[in-house]
């Protein structure tokens, strides 16, 4: 996609590459870069730094025998599926339809396959299965209809992957990620001929600042 | 090393363990990256015996896995970064790291000597860039790449303002963004 105006900020992206983002971030991360060229960039200039990280360290002398030890470890390995990441840098087949391959892992398909749950106004929610230190959930939100107006605990970071929203801030559209904090109150209104889809993700649960929404919250996990 | 075969560090042992098997040529790849690797995964706070445990691994993934390495897409020691990466996640952390999928649509052209060789180029710009950083800045970065170290807890460590930590840090990708640029 060319026309993405908002990218994923450097210390996003560096906690990708280190590995240190939760998978929920990480997942969001992974979806808007096989979307954007410039974040791709960014990402394998940051992978390669890991590299020269790795060259430049102060060595630590392996044991005696440590050669023999990781080639009976080889023998020993599945030659099969040793998960594609494992691989490190390698190649991942492009997805067809809507969700690129990494969210496909996670929905265990394309858009057809969301259980969505209904979570009031029109709106619709699907959580996603990840570690426990941060949630990823997928939020359908029809065109002139808007999620409830909150604050956040901690940081969320939203991405676009059909229609668009507008909030205090600015204008998301397709593959534009939006990450919020603390100081940030907005209300996204999702706007445009078709219906809004966003994967978003959150470390903390989301305050609302209006009545209803708090009463619900216990129940939807927003 | 002369800096053509720094440039080319590694991709004729690569080949040779990828076509031939060559023992000998992984005996030379695993003498010069398993000290560091063990170094590096000491420095973010891993304890010797499963650093060495780790950096065998992470060896014997290479020795496994070595026809998925492509000169093309990354320079040998970035792949080994990223292998040890995701080692690190699945061992210590035990979650999960999701991965892009390519930009590219349909089967692609075998990559040519030129993009391998721009990979490698990439790879020793981004080591001279990295070394005329100023000390603090690169200190830093490295930080980063050790370890389970979040910026609060190198705030807390260093004494630094946690802005200060980012805007050190976003100063010096900018900077090597510029000098990657530039070449
Ligand atoms: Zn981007
Ligand atoms: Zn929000």
């Amino acid at each position: 996609m060319t026309n993405i105006k908002h990218h994923l900020t450097d210390d996003v992206l560096l906690a990708y590459c280190t590995g240190t983002l939760p998978e929920a971030f990480s997942l969001v991360v992974a979806t808007h870069i096989s979307l954007c060229e410039t974040c791709r960039s960014h990402m394998d200039t940051l992978d390669a730094l890991g590299g020269v990280v790795i060259e430049e360290t102060p060595k630590a002398a392996m044991s005696s025998g440590s050669l023999e030890a990781c080639l009976k470890m080889a023998e020993s390995m599945p030659k099969d599926p040793i998960k594609m990441e494992a691989a490190g840098k390698s190649k991942r087949q492009k997805s067809a339809g809507l969700f690129p391959a990494p969210l496909q892992d996670y929905v265990g398909g394309d858009l057809d396959a969301v259980r969505w749950r209904p979570i009031g106004l029109g709106v619709k929610q699907a959580i996603l299965k990840t570690s426990r230190d941060a949630s990823v959930r997928l939020l359908y939100i029809p065109t002139g209809a808007a999620m409830p107006d909150h604050t956040h605990n901690g940081t969320e970071m939203t991405l676009v992957l059909q229609g668009a929203f507008q909030d205090e801030s600015d204008y998301f559209g397709a593959g534009d990620v939006e990450i919020a904090d603390e100081e940030m109150n907005h209300t996204p209104v999702a706007v445009g001929p078709v219906d809004c889809i966003c994967l978003a993700a959150s470390d903390a649960p989301l305050k609302f600042n209006g009545i209803l929404p708090k009463v619900l919250q216990p129940f939807f996990r927003i | 090393m002369t800096t053509t075969q720094e440039r080319t560090a590694w991709v004729a042992e690569m080949d040779r363990i990828k076509t031939l098997r060559d023992q000998a040529a992984f005996a030379d790849l695993f003498d010069y990256f398993a000290p560091r690797l063990k170094g590096f995964l000491m420095r973010g706070g891993t304890s010797e015996a499963l650093a060495e445990e780790i950096a065998q691994e992470v060896m014997a993934i290479v020795w496994t896995k070595a026809d998925m390495f492509d000169a093309s897409r990354a320079s040998v020691s970035t792949w080994i970064f990223t292998i040890a990466r995701n080692r690190k996640i699945d061992v210590l952390r035990k979650t999960q790291r999701p991965e892009p999928e390519d930009l590219s649509w349909g089967p692609e052209a075998e990559p040519d000597q030129a993009d391998q060789l721009s990979a490698q180029q990439e790879q020793s710009q981004l080591k001279t860039a990295m070394s005329q950083l100023p000390q603090k800045q690169r200190e830093l970065v490295e930080r980063a790449y050790f370890g389970d170290q979040s910026h609060s807890q190198i705030a807390s460590e260093t004494g630094l303002p946690l802005g200060t930590i980012k805007s050190r840090i976003r100063l010096a990708l900018d900077r090597l963004r510029h000098a990657m640029d530039g070449n």
